[in-house]
C-alpha cells in the first residue's frame, strides 16, 4: 500500500508545532477520559486519532474544540495558549459526526452561518459560499434544506461548514461513519484532495482502521485515555510498540516466545505455541530467558505443500477452513500444536489445480524480516 | 390482533357522548328564544343580541382574553429560560430541586397558590408599594406562576429530544450561546413554544379560583362573572358567550393540528 509522505513528520522540521497538546488530562469526577497525552502536530498534517470507544479520542477532540475544558495541561493552537478561550473564539472548526446540519436553514444558508456570525461582507459571503460549495460539489443544492439530501450530500455540506471559516484548524469527527462502504471510499480520496488543496490542517478521529490509514499521514492509537502509540501508518502496521496497537491495525497472529539468543543483527526466540524458533533480523533489547511478544501478520507467511530447508521460521499445520475473498484467500491453519493461526494468500492464477483445500497438509513459513518482537 | 366488534364501537361511541353531549345541549340551548333554560321556545339570535349589549360580559370577556394573552407570554418566557436551564446546564447545584420547584405548581391546590398570592401581595404593597391594589397586574402575576410550571414542561421534553450538538455547531461557527440559542434552539423550539402558549393562554382563560383571590374592584374576569350570574340563575346569553367561545377555540386547535400534522409528515419525508 502507498501512503502519502508526512508532510512535515516528527522531527521533520525545527519548527514551532503548529497545535501543541501540553501533557494533558481531563477528569470526569472519578473516571480519567484522557490521561496525560502529549502531542504536537505539525502545519497541514492530516492526523488520525484512532482508538475504539471509550478511549478518549472524542473528548480530546472536544478539548481541541473548546468544548471541554482540560483538568491539566494545556493547549496551543499555532503559538497561541487556548486556555479559557471559549469554542466560539477559537480559530478551529469542527465537522461533527452526524453532521449538526441546522435543519431549518438552507444549505447555503447553513454554508453562510459561521462568514455571518464573523460579520464579514454580503456580497463576500455570498461569493465565498458558492466557492466552497463548487469544492463539495454541491452548487446545484444550495437552496435544498438538508433533509431533502442524502447521507453523502450531508457530509459534504457539513465540510464545506465547517471549511468556509477558513479555519486554522479543523477537527472531523469520524467523517465517514455514517456512509455506506462504496461511498466511504470515494469521500476518503476526495478529502484528502480538499486537504491538499486547501491546506488545513486536519484532526480526524475514527474508530476505523481503514479509514486512517487512508486518511493519514500520522495517526496516533489511545487505549484507556492514553497515547499508545504515534507515528506513520507504515510505522504503526510494521513496528507495532505493543499487543494492542498490533491487534487494532489490521490482522495479526500474536505468540509468546523465549529469547535464546540476542545480537545486534538477529535474534532466535523459542516458542511453544509453533512448536519451532523465530529468526528475527532485528536485535532484542531483553535478557536471555525472556517471555516475549511476537507479532506474525497473516500476509507475510507462505503456506508450502513440501518441507522447506531449514527448522527456523516454519511451522507444519493443517488446514481448516478457507474463506475466499475475491483478490485473496484467508487460511485458517491448524498448526500441529494445536495452534490455529490465519494466513492470507494473494489469488495469482485463476486456475484451481494449484489451489489449496481445506484437509491438506502444509507448512507455514515466513522470513526473518516478517515477524516482529513487541517492545511492550 | 383485537376484533374492533360492536361493543368497542359502542363504548367508544359512549364516551364521546358523555365527554360532548353537555356541550352540545348548551349551544343548542344558546339559540333558544325562551327565557327559560329547561323550555324549548322555537331557535332564535335573539341571546346573541342581548350578549352583545350586555357590556359587563363583554367587558370580562376582553378583560380576560387580555390577561390570558399577557401571562401566557409572561409564562412562555420565564418558562422556556426554566426548561432550557433544566435541560442544558447539565447537573449543576440544586438541579433536582429547582426541577421539583418548577414543576410543583403543578399538583399545589388552586385554593393554596391563591391565598399565598394573596398575602404575598398585600405584605408587597405594605413593604414597597407595589402593586397598588388588586387588579389586572395582580392577575397577570399569579397566572404567569402557574402558567410558567406548564410552560417549562413542555419545553423541557421538546428540548429533551433535541440534539444539544445543533447548539454546540452554532457555537464552533463563531456564535457567542446566547446567539445560538435565538438562531438554532428557538425556531427548533417554535412548535413547543406555540403549543405552550396555547395552553397557558386556556389555563388562564379559564381559572376561577385563583383569580377571586387576587381580582380587586373593577377586574373581574369571565369566569368570575359567569359564575357569579349564574348563582343568580342561569342566565341564556352567558350560553351565547360560551358557544362563541367554543366556535373560536375549536377553530384554532383544528388549524394548528392541521399544520402541525403536515409538518410532521414533511419531516418523516426527510
Amino acid at each position: 500500500m502507498e501512503h502519502r509522505s508526512a508532510g512535515a513528520g516528527p522531527g521533520g522540521s525545527a519548527a514551532e508545532p503548529f497545535v501543541r497538546i501540553e501533557v494533558i488530562t481531563k477528569r470526569f469526577g472519578a473516571t480519567v477520559a484522557v490521561n496525560r497525552i502529549d502531542l504536537d502536530i505539525q502545519r497541514s498534517e492530516l492526523f488520525c486519532l484512532l482508538g475504539g470507544s471509550g478511549s478518549g479520542k472524542s473528548t480530546l477532540l472536544r478539548m481541541l474544540a473548546g468544548f471541554e475544558q482540560p483538568s491539566e495541561g494545556r493547549i496551543l493552537i499555532d503559538g497561541q495558549d487556548m486556555t479559557g478561550v471559549p469554542a466560539y473564539e477559537r480559530p478551529v472548526n469542527m465537522m461533527f459526526q452526524s453532521y449538526a446540519l441546522f435543519p431549518h436553514m438552507s444549505v447555503s444558508d447553513n454554508v453562510a452561518y459561521g462568514l455571518r456570525r464573523g460579520g464579514v461582507a454580503r456580497a463576500e459571503i455570498r461569493k465565498r459560499v458558492a466557492d466552497m460549495l463548487d469544492i463539495v460539489k454541491m452548487g446545484d443544492y444550495a437552496q435544498r434544506k438538508p433533509h431533502q439530501l442524502s447521507g453523502g450530500q450531508r457530509q459534504r455540506v457539513a465540510l464545506a461548514r465547517a471549511l468556509v471559516k477558513q479555519p486554522k484548524l479543523l477537527l472531523l469527527d469520524e467523517p465517514l461513519g455514517a456512509l455506506d462502504k462504496k461511498l466511504r471510499e470515494e469521500t476518503q480520496f476526495e478529502l484528502m484532495k480538499i486537504q491538499s488543496q486547501l491546506g488545513t490542517t486536519f484532526i480526524v478521529v475514527t474508530h476505523d482502521q481503514d479509514e486512517a490509514m487512508t486518511l493519514a499521514s500520522r495517526m496516533g492509537v489511545m487505549q484507556d485515555g492514553r497515547l499508545v502509540q504515534v507515528g506513520g501508518p507504515r510505522d504503526l502496521y510494521e513496528f507495532p510498540v505493543n499487543r494492542f496497537v498490533a491487534r487494532f491495525i489490521g490482522a495479526v497472529n500474536l505468540f509468546e516466545a523465549v529469547l535464546i539468543e540476542d545480537e545486534p543483527g538477529h535474534a532466535r526466540l523459542r516458542c511453544a505455541e509453533t512448536g519451532g524458533v523465530f529468526h528475527v533480523s532485528h536485535g532484542v533489547s531483553g535478557t536471555l530467558g525472556q517471555t516475549m511478544h511476537l507479532a506474525l501478520r497473516p500476509e507475510k507467511i507462505n503456506l508450502i505443500r513440501d518441507k522447506p530447508d531449514g527448522e527456523e521460521n516454519v511451522a507444519p499445520g493443517v488446514i481448516d477452513e478457507i474463506a475466499y475473498l475475491g483478490n485473496l484467500s484467508v487460511y485458517q491453519v491448524r498448526l500441529d500444536t494445536g495452534r490455529l493461526i490465519h494466513v492470507t494468500l494473494p489469488n495469482l492464477d485463476r486456475h484451481e489445480g494449484e489451489a489449496f483445500e481445506a484437509g491438506n497438509r502444509v507448512f507455514c513459513s515466513w522470513g526473518p524480516a516478517s515477524a516482529v518482537v513487541l517492545p511492550a | 390482533m383485537l376484533r374492533t366488534g360492536r361493543f368497542v364501537t359502542f363504548m367508544a361511541l359512549a364516551g364521546l357522548m358523555y365527554l360532548y353531549i353537555p356541550i352540545f345541549i348548551m349551544m343548542v340551548l344558546s339559540f333558544n328564544g325562551s327565557r327559560l333554560v329547561s323550555v324549548w321556545g322555537g331557535f332564535s339570535f335573539k341571546w346573541y343580541g342581548e350578549l352583545f349589549s350586555n357590556d359587563q360580559l363583554l367587558n370580562a370577556a376582553w378583560l380576560s382574553i387580555r390577561v390570558a394573552g399577557f401571562s401566557a407570554t409572561l409564562a412562555v418566557i420565564l418558562g422556556t429560560l426554566a426548561g432550557y436551564v433544566l435541560t442544558r446546564f447539565g447537573p449543576f447545584r440544586g438541579r433536582v430541586l429547582m426541577a421539583g420547584m418548577v414543576a410543583a405548581p403543578l399538583v399545589m391546590p388552586e385554593v393554596i397558590t391563591g391565598l399565598s398570592l394573596l398575602l404575598l401581595f398585600v405584605a408587597m404593597e405594605d413593604f414597597i408599594g407595589w402593586p397598588q391594589g388588586r387588579s389586572i397586574t395582580t392577575i397577570v402575576i399569579s397566572h404567569a406562576t402557574f402558567c410558567m410550571a406548564y410552560v417549562a414542561i413542555v419545553v423541557q421534553s421538546r428540548l429533551a429530544q433535541m440534539d444539544g450538538v445543533l447548539e454546540e455547531a452554532a457555537q464552533d461557527l463563531g456564535a457567542r450561546p446566547w446567539r445560538a440559542f435565538i438562531d438554532v434552539t428557538l425556531p427548533m423550539l417554535a412548535p413547543a413554544l406555540i403549543s405552550g402558549w396555547l395552553l397557558a393562554f386556556t389555563l388562564s382563560f379559564d381559572d376561577l379560583v385563583i383569580s377571586s383571590f387576587v381580582s380587586g374592584p373593577g377586574s373581574s374576569t369571565l369566569p368570575m362573572v359567569i359564575f357569579s350570574k349564574v348563582r343568580l340563575g342561569v342566565s341564556p346569553d352567558v350560553n351565547a358567550l360560551a358557544t362563541i367561545l367554543i366556535g373560536f377555540v375549536g377553530t384554532c386547535v383544528f388549524i394548528y393540528s392541521w399544520r402541525a400534522g403536515r409538518r410532521m409528515r414533511m419531516c418523516e419525508d426527510a
